[in-house]
């Protein structure tokens, strides 16, 4: 089944409160998945800083001297340890290369996801044990989506969780299974991307991304998608400032969508948006097959 | 008057009170509070018992009723009325996937707009929407009718048998073997007596068109092969 959970905040004066909805959120969907959960939290950008949340299965050895060992690898960083996490927070400007730099220096560690905005994180686990764990209700932001998984397509393991991140400030989530992920994954391959698990997920979310790097905007990658990816999907991405979803012609995997003047919000039930706030006066909708939705904080200015 | 409210006791609770009813008890009248989009509301009715649901519900609301009167004052999740066999539902809002899929008997009505798959598969439920429904919906309807006060989504009716559709509104597409038909006295007069049974007053049979089966898709016939 899998559950998926997004917040798209509209009012600032909510932010701090991100962390903690979409948590209550994802908890309430884990019934639909309890092989893992994870979570893509955007807390917005300075412009200047580069993040890189990276995991490990032994946190406290790879954690240990990482800052002194990015500083003299010419990577002066801050490193802020959450369990088997840590986001690693460096100039923008000389980021370049600091993934070669941190598979050279600590080859055991898995990046999640890089960007200006967004941490991940995401266990095998239940969703209340990894939102705790990352302690991800003190968390604010503009944004978040989430994932709990039943596993269908590939391992229970920490990369077979979603969010599955292909790009910079970019990630996926999904319910369903695409039938055409081997082939595309050959085809990607070819262009030159790089692939970390045998999911079908993050065939999707390399897709798009790869659409996105030629010069498509997430709207166009997602129109792609619909001719491009065969089988079952609800996606639900972020980017940087926005926050889409999208489903396949069939549509037979469930969502919901709840709009108010505050925020957007998307559950694969009604059950995972009755805490939001102001949701018995929210417009309520199912997103329509094959239709692109995309909201973006930046167009919305 | 039993009220469950679902904040404090569970589903459980409340469908275990439903289905220890026999003929002749005198709480028949049920009030469900803060549904939250609970699964398995009130599924499995078997008396002429009454449940009025305050909020929106989750999947399968109403399942298998065979006599009971269901009304939701809110939304209604996937498979509303899945496989009624007597009885009478009402969504007062939307209504997500499959509704009234494979149902038997009994009337289900929907004053807001339904989603795809409304009554697949059908089997003798008569389905009265008052706002739009989504695509596939009457796929491979057997029996009973489908009424729709608005518009149809993508391939409707789609490898229909029996059943009757009919839509006041625009079709965008037509499945596989579903055709127009010819609106004749006797139709008028079933879809005038489904309006009335459903508290539609101000819209005539007149206004709709009847669609159903071309019947080429019973019978293998390789000059159809198109058509499958």
């Amino acid at each position: 089944m899998c559950g998926i959970v997004g917040l798209f905040l509209k009012d600032k004066s909510l932010e701090p409160q991100l962390g903690t909805l979409l948590a209550d959120m994802l908890v309430t969907m884990t019934d639909r998945g309890p092989d893992s959960a994870g979570l893509a939290i955007y807390s917005g950008t300075d412009g200047k800083t580069l993040k890189v949340t990276v995991q490990s299965a032994e946190p406290e050895a790879d954690f240990e001297g990482l800052a002194e060992a990015l500083a003299a690898a010419g990577y002066p960083a801050s490193v802020t340890v959450k369990s088997t996490h840590a986001v690693i927070a460096l100039q923008a400007a000389s980021a370049d290369g600091i993934r070669e730099t941190l598979a050279r220096i600590r080859p055991s560690l898995r990046v999640m996801g890089v960007g200006e905005s967004v941490e991940i994180y995401k266990e095998t686990g239940l969703p209340a044990d990894v939102i705790d764990r990352f302690d991800i209700r003190a968390m604010s932001g503009s944004h978040g989506i989430g994932h709990t998984r039943m596993a269908t397509e590939s391992a229970v393991t920490t990369l077979g969780a979603h969010p599955f991140s292909t790009g910079a400030d970019q990630c996926l989530v999904h319910n369903g299974s695409l039938s055409n992920h081997n082939n595309l994954r050959r085809a990607l391959i070819r262009e030159g991307i790089a692939f970390e698990t045998e999911n079908d997920t993050e065939v999707g979310a390399a897709y798009l991304s790869a659409a996105m790097a030629g010069g498509k905007d997430l709207g166009e990658a997602l129109d792609g998608a619909l001719s491009d990816l065969d089988g079952f999907f609800t996606f639900v991405v972020g980017t940087k400032s926005g926050f889409g979803v999208l489903r396949d012609p069939i549509a037979c995997k469930p969502a919901v969508m709840a709009e108010t003047d505050q925020y957007v919000a998307f559950g694969s039930e009604y059950r995972a948006l009755v805490g939001l706030p102001g949701i018995e006066t929210a417009r309520v909708w199912e997103p329509e097959p094959a239709t692109v939705y995309f909201w973006d904080h930046e167009k919305a200015a | 008057m039993p009220v469950f409210d679902l904040s404090k006791s569970s589903l459980r609770d409340l469908n275990q009170a439903l289905h220890a009813l026999t003929d002749g008890d005198n709480d028949t009248a049920f009030e469900v509070v803060n549904p939250r989009g609970s699964h398995a509301i009130a599924v499995g009715i078997d008396e002429p018992v009454t449940v009025d649901v305050h909020g929106s519900t989750g999947y399968y609301c109403a399942g298998m009723n065979d006599g009971g009167t269901v009304t939701v004052h809110g939304s209604a999740g996937p498979g509303v009325a899945e496989n009624m066999m007597s009885g009478t539902v009402i969504i007062e809002g939307d209504a997500s996937q499959y509704a009234g899929a494979t149902g038997r008997g009994g009337l289900l009505v929907i004053k807001g707009n339904a989603a795809s798959r409304c009554g697949i598969s059908m089997k003798g439920i008569d389905i009265v929407v008052h706002g739009n429904i989504g695509h596939m919906s009457a796929f491979m309807a057997q029996a009973g009718h489908l009424v729709v006060l608005g518009d149809a989504g993508d391939a409707l009716g789609d490898s229909l048998y029996e059943a009757k559709i009919f839509v006041r509104g625009s079709v965008k597409s037509l499945g596989s073997d579903c055709i127009e038909k010819e609106m004749r006295p006797e139709h008028i007069d079933a879809l005038q007596d489904l309006l009335k049974r459903a508290g539609v007053t101000d819209v005539s049979p007149e206004e709709f068109k009847r669609y159903g089966s071309a019947r080429k898709l019973y019978n293998f016939n390789i000059d159809n092969a198109d058509a499958y």
